[in-house]
């Protein structure tokens, strides 16, 4: 079981989070503009890195707040936590 | 009372308390500290259980967890326990233990026969076999399972409780060996907080059967300082009889503390297990190694077993493992054991050594001590009778130790303690991401690189050395406290001990199959699931190069010891018929549970009773008792589901509750609906842009039916939401809904819209709901708030005021569910119960019926009103259910730009419809696939199914709502459903509102 560092809370058990999946997915403000294939790369497509993956989380059972992590998909270690609406940390 | 091979003072097991016990149901006697393993070994008890597979005699080969062979069961009926390892089960008064073999007699075992066979048993026989024909399989199932003889499962409630532990530490130590201990202390003068877990029933590990001094004291007088010293740090925690079974992500590690399985009575008091789930900042793995054996022809015959067996049972609980004791090594440690014997008055017959003349002091102090040493030899076969082993057969290895050996005689003996070298146990690096490596110098597989905050100490990390290991044991302290941002106190000295010269071993995994071998026996490398070296290269020469296949298809590790003795050696072994080198093949994954824990242990109190799931219940719900209602559940909510009189069946009930709906009054309690009040002044806006219908123009004082979908277009939940006042609504969901609507509300506020000022409150638990329906409603609403004026011009249907009720804040909605002219009273939840007790008071003189989740279903479903979830499964759009009319399109939602989708204007997409049978008293089955035709000529085209299904007592006949392919425009059409007894029935479809299709009754 991971643990996450709810940026409110403190490092929690995973048990109490919900993952949101890819982050930095804006919804398109004018989403008749779209052709299927435009709407279907927003609604379905993700991405799924070997390696860092920049993603949504909550803490559900908790604050029931939203935000930014991201986490190496191969070691499962978190590599930064970042508030909703924030750009993400430069890496190197 | 005599025990045959008992020392007169070895061991530490206490003399003055013996045991008296029972095996296949003869009784023994051994002493307290024993195991029943050392207790029957005392009692020259040779044979324990018959093998899986071949059914050949087996006895004991190691002293823990890596014994293969002597699995028991102790215990009857409801406290049965079966698989247990002889060599871990603490000896108690009265214990009851049983081989677990399919036959009475261990002896004559007349299903041995299939060792006769057994050249009709290879690897992979059970695929071959018994998957064709498949027909067979039933039959074939029965056999085996006999012939497997693995235990029975007790036949009824455990009787003991499990209890959960949540811990935190700086640093965990697993193993309370030299090495752990003294990180341990390390770590505890430091000031850490620290865990210190051991899976034996003594801390001390191989310090409990050691010869050597430590610092000049006797290695349990050292043992005794040092837990004395760690006992006195209040943060320092040490578990015994605590196995650390699994390693995962985040330094998070799963450890089973046995509590109760040695005490001799049952104590309700206790619980039998704690399962530890700890996360740890920094974990030590002091887990020891196993002394890896040697495969050779028979060498499953019982009296063949580990040479540190021997040690343990001499050195800890004072037992000669045999009265004529060889020994078959490739490398030092078996003359330490051999030296002990003798000077506890054994007999040791000889050492065979692979190595040609070995030199090491201890190798010389054995010489010199007159036991025969035959260097640069190896045992090719064991003998053995009844009773077990009986002499072994020598041979001399050519020097590159294959192919062609000499025949060198006999030995004579009833025990051969083998030692092939050591295997580090590395299943929790291993299961802690790391990868083990294969050193070749020391021949052994050792951790690798960490990829958690973990280290190896010790013999874990292939150090044999007592020195080694306290010089590991200093050193992973220290950076552990480091890891753990600790401020470094005293470090321990490194204890002396004395260094003695030693020489390498020589590894040998297999003795080469030779023309010596006379009687043509098996050689064993997994001996409880029967895998035989010869099985290996089979599926070598069937071609299967990767270990994990090999694995699969000869059963090797397979068992429940996971092949803690014969993996390794399997891997030797197949690489060597490759012709690889091991390190390049690798080993198996070692997987959690590193030793068997039990499910109680696992599931803890979170079974049965009332601990598994909360359960919710509305503020009237004890009212629902007393009247004698049966309940369903919702979700967690317990909820009416019909209000039986005297001798009423469902159907009785339900039809009266139904009639008396439609024709009076009835009452349902609503409370579990979902509610959530939106405040802020963009809750408009939210609205607009979660429900497909536009909310901006709703009058305060009015409410409205909304659909909510996902970002697919697909119907996700419903209800109706009032609007309180300008910036004030309140929503309600289905009951299931409440928790993910408001979910799906904060993500999107949250991640999307942080710029909406609004906020979200659930008040589903604050309010209680009744639910009044029927056309004498608005009489009964009359006597009840004789203040108010619910005519149809000032209180129409689908509106809300405030009102009092006994002084209190009330709300009272008209809308209905039930086709019926309706009021909803929602009071906060505490004057629910009274609420509910005053509208029975008043309702008396209107015949007033409470009614319950059934009937409530069956009025909604003559209307044809959907419930997400059962009318609906994800995959409906609102125009599939015929609602077009709900679907704004002059503003954006969630979900809109879906609907647009090339795939929602097909014309043959599941749409929502009614369904009349032919026969009217016939009941369709929810679930019940739909086809075109009635004829039955496969493949059958299916083109819909029943989603809700119901005798109407108000219709006198059966209906049902159903999604069928372009059912919208098929009113009318026939289809015909499936049912389970072979019949296939004709319907009509028709529109879902069976009655009162102009919706008079709710509008009046
Ligand atoms: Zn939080």
């Amino acid at each position: 079981m991971l643990q996450i560092e709810c940026p409110w809370c403190g490092p929690r058990d995973q048990s109490e989070f919900s993952c949101g999946g890819e982050a930095h997915i804006s919804r398109p403000l004018e989403p008749d503009a779209l052709d299927d294939i435009e709407w279907a790369d927003y609604l379905f497509f993700r991405k799924n890195p070997c390696g860092r993956h920049y993603e949504q989380w909550c803490h559900i059972f908790g604050c029931r707040r939203w935000f930014n992590a991201i986490r190496d998909t191969v070691t499962y270690k978190f590599i930064a936590y970042y508030e909703m609406g924030a750009n993400p940390p430069e890496l190197d | 009372m005599t025990q045959m091979l008992r020392t007169p003072d070895a061991g530490h097991v206490k003399r003055t308390r013996p045991i008296s016990f029972t095996f296949n149901k003869r009784q023994y006697w051994g002493f307290e500290g024993d195991t029943l393993a050392s207790a029957l070994i005392a009692n020259n008890v040779r044979v324990i259980r018959r093998s899986f597979k071949f059914h050949r005699p087996r006895g004991i080969v190691g002293a823990w967890s890596e014994e293969p062979n002597a699995i028991v069961e102790i215990g009857a009926n409801n406290t049965r326990v079966p698989n247990l390892r002889a060599t871990q089960i603490e000896l108690y008064q009265g214990l009851v233990a049983h081989s677990v073999t399919p036959s009475k007699w261990l002896r004559f075992d007349t299903l041995a026969i299939s060792n006769v066979f057994s050249g009709l048993l290879p690897a992979g026989f059970y695929y071959k076999t018994f998957m064709w024909p498949k027909s067979f399989w039933h039959r074939y199932e029965k056999r085996i399972r006999r012939l497997a003889g693995l235990g029975y499962a007790p036949s009824g409630q455990d009787i003991d409780t499990y209890d959960k532990m949540h811990y935190f530490c700086d640093v965990l130590v697993v193993g309370g060996g030299p090495s752990g201990l003294i990180a341990a202390l390390t770590v505890a003068r430091s000031g850490g907080r620290v865990l210190l877990v051991d899976d034996q029933s003594e801390i001390g590990g191989s310090l409990l059967s050691k010869t050597e001094t430590i610092s000049g004291k006797l290695a349990k007088y050292w043992l005794k300082d040092v837990i004395t010293e760690l006992r006195s740090y209040p943060d320092v925690r040490l578990l015994k009889r605590a196995t650390a079974t699994g390693y995962y992500d985040h330094n998070f590690v799963v450890i089973n503390e046995r509590l109760t399985d040695h005490l001799e009575h049952h104590n309700e008091r206790l619980r039998r297990e704690r399962l530890w789930r700890v996360r740890a900042k920094e974990v030590i793995l002091a887990t020891g190694a196993i002394e890896r054996p040697i495969v050779f022809c028979s060498n499953d015959i019982p009296g063949v077993m580990l040479a540190s067996a021997i040690r343990i049972y001499l050195l800890r609980y004072g037992v000669l493992a045999g009265s004529k004791v060889a020994f078959f090594t490739n490398n030092d440690s078996v003359y330490h054991t051999a030296l002990s014997l003798v000077e506890s008055g054994g007999e040791v017959v000889g050492i065979v050594d692979i190595r040609k003349n070995p030199k090491s002091t201890i190798v010389e102090r054995a010489r010199s001590t007159g036991i025969p040493i035959y260097d640069d030899h190896v045992v090719v076969a064991a003998r053995g009778g009844f009773n077990g082993l009986k002499k072994v057969q020598l041979a001399r290895a050519n020097s590159q130790g294959d192919l062609i050996l000499t025949n060198k005689g006999e030995l004579k003996c009833d025990t051969l303690g083998v030692s092939g070298g050591w295997n580090p146990v590395v299943h929790l690096h291993a299961q802690s991401g790391g990868r083990p490596e294969y050193d070749q110098s020391a021949g052994m597989f050792v951790p690798g690189k960490s990829v958690q905050s973990e280290r190896s100490v010790g013999a874990a990390k292939g150090h044999i050395a007592l020195r080694e290991c306290f010089v590991d044991g200093v050193e992973a302290g220290k950076s552990a406290a480091l890891g753990a941002d600790l401020k470094l106190g005293q470090i321990p000295d490194i204890p002396f001990t004395i260094a003695e010269s030693s020489e390498a071993l020589k590894p040998m995994w297999e003795v080469p199959p030779s023309q010596l071998n006379l009687h043509n026996d098996k050689s064993f490398v997994d001996l409880q699931n029967d895998t035989t070296a010869s099985d290996l290269r089979l599926a070598v020469r069937e071609g299967y190069t990767a270990i994990e296949h090999v694995k699969r298809y000869t059963a090797l590790g397979f068992g429940t010891d996971q092949g803690k003795l014969g993996n390794i050696n399997g891997a030797g072994i197949v690489a060597k018929y490759l012709g690889v080198d091991i390190s390049e093949l690798g080993t198996t994954r070692f997987r959690p549970n590193y030793t068997p824990v039990t499910f109680g242990a696992i599931s803890g109190r979170s079974i049965g009773g009332y601990l598994f799931d909360p359960v919710r219940k509305s503020p009237i719900h004890e009212w629902h008792v007393m009247a004698g209602a049966a309940f369903e559940n919702v979700g967690q909510w317990k909820r009416p589901w019909y209000y039986p009189r005297d001798s009423e069946t469902m159907d009785d009930s339900v039809k009266r509750e139904c009639l008396a709906v439609r024709g009076g009054v009835g009452a349902l309690d609503a409370s579990t609906l979902g509610k959530i009040e939106i405040r802020g002044p963009d809750a408009s806006t939210l609205l607009n842009r979660l429900y497909t219908n536009s909310w901006s123009k709703l009058p305060v004082g009015r409410c409205r039916y909304g659909l909510m979908l996902g970002e697919d277009g697909m119907v996700m939940d419903d209800g109706v939401t009032a609007r309180i006042g300008d910036n004030h609504y309140l929503m309600t969901t289905t009951t299931g809904g409440a928790g993910p609507v408001l979910t799906w509300m904060e993500r999107w506020l949250q991640t999307e819209w942080p710029d909406l000022k609004v906020y979200l409150t659930s008040v589903t638990d604050q309010w209680a709901v009744v639910s009044l329906a029927g056309p004498d409603s608005r009489r009964l609403m009359a006597n009840l708030y004789p203040d108010l004026d619910f005519s149809e011009e000032v209180f129409p249907f689908m509106s809300v005021v405030s009102a009092s009720y006994v002084g209190v804040p009330s709300r009272i909605f008209r809308i209905s569910f039930s086709g019926e002219l309706g009021y909803e009273i929602n009071v906060p939840a505490n004057y629910g119960y009274s609420l509910w007790s005053t509208i029975m008071k008043f309702g008396e003189s209107l015949n007033i019926t409470p009614y319950g989740t059934e009937t409530m279903h069956i009025l909604r479903a003559e209307k044809g009103y959907i419930i997400v979830g059962q009318d609906t499964d994800g995959s409906v759009t609102p125009h599939d259910l015929g609602m077009d009319w709900i679907v704004s399109k002059n503003k954006d939602f969630i979900g809109k730009r879906s609907l647009f989708r090339e795939d929602m204007k097909r014309d043959n997409r599941k749409q929502f419809v009614g369904l009349e049978t032919d026969d009217p008293l016939l009941i369709l089955p929810e679930g019940a696939q739909l086809t075109n035709e009635q004829n039955r000529s496969i493949p059958v085209d299916m083109v819909g199914h029943v989603t809700s299904s119901y005798m109407s007592v108000e219709l006198n006949r059966s209906i049902a709502l159903a999604l069928v392919k372009g059912g919208i425009k098929r009113h009318g059409g026939k289809v015909y459903a499936h049912l389970i007894d072979g019949r296939i029935v004709p319907a009509t479809i028709r529109s879902p509102n069976f009655y009162d299709p102009k919706n008079k009754r709710q509008e009046a």
